[in-house]
């Protein structure tokens, strides 16, 4: 099965541009590894604290409400809405539809932009409930 | 290999695996993911509603059943929903057969691990923290 290094290989792999679609494809691995690593740490470390008792949440809540902290748990919420987002479109994609140029790149850009607006609105209203 | 021209329509089929339910496991990928979107949501929209998210609230909010029990389904989903994922994106960059089911095993015994934890955890906020 291996391939005559004498033919000639196709140039088609240098020649390409970014798109929305490429975008969206790549982050919903980044943001989907990250929730895997970064969001089920957090998750286990978060039940272990409330249930080991108070010092143990303390600790928990320093370093989560830690500048460092709020960044990492505002960047897992966009990851949370973009892996979603994007795996809504993949739920839709499975299904053989949306495949035409347009539409693609069409809800490719919307995942990217409900991810974001959807961010937002999560930390305006766990702001307004915990301030 | 050589099994192609002469080979009876049985023979070309033999060896290649039962072809009744190839796309379950496909499936029940689409199930788990749908599970956890909406798991997902009710954790977020509960963390939300909550009055504050200090210790003695979230303790009395997991000592109830309507909270304990979709929790405990959002960690079982959480995890195998990350197994499932994790091992796609492996499947692209080990190319070693060998390598690939050792990297397999290690992803599973992690998730199962971790899921293990968090479930004992919410069993013990459950059924009374101190």
């Amino acid at each position: 099965m291996t391939a005559p290094t004498s033919r000639p290989l196709s140039p088609h792999l240098s020649i390409w541009k970014w798109g929305p679609h490429m975008l969206v494809s790549i982050l919903h691995r980044v943001t989907g590894s990250g929730l895997t690593v970064a969001g089920l740490a957090l998750l286990t470390w978060w039940l272990l604290s409330i249930a080991s008792g108070a010092p143990a949440f303390d600790q928990f809540v320093a370093v989560a409400t830690h500048p460092v902290g709020i960044a990492v748990l505002v960047g897992l919420t966009w990851a949370f809405w973009q892996h979603s987002f994007s795996g809504l479109r993949h739920l839709f994609l499975d299904t053989g539809a949306g495949y035409e140029l347009k539409t693609n790149r069409f809800f490719s850009v919307m995942t990217i932009v409900a991810a974001l607006f959807a961010t937002a609105a999560t930390w305006f209203v766990l702001m307004g409930v915990n301030r | 290999m050589s099994a192609d021209k002469s080979a009876t329509p049985l023979g070309k089929v033999r060896g290649l695996g039962p072809a009744g339910n190839v796309g379950g496991h496909w499936i029940e990928e689409r199930f788990m993911s749908v599970a956890i979107f909406l798991l997902s949501l009710w954790l977020i929209f509960s963390l939300m509603m909550l009055p504050a998210l200090d210790r003695d609230t979230l303790v009395e909010w997991l000592r109830a059943p309507a909270a304990a029990v979709p929790m405990a389904l959002f960690v079982i989903a959480a995890f195998k929903h990350a197994l499932d994922g994790m091992k796609v994106v492996v499947d692209d960059y080990v190319h070693t057969e060998g390598n690939l089911v050792a990297t397999h095993f290690v992803l599973k015994m992690l998730a199962i691990a971790g899921a293990a934890l968090s479930l004992f955890a919410l069993a013990k906020i459950a059924f009374g923290a101190a």
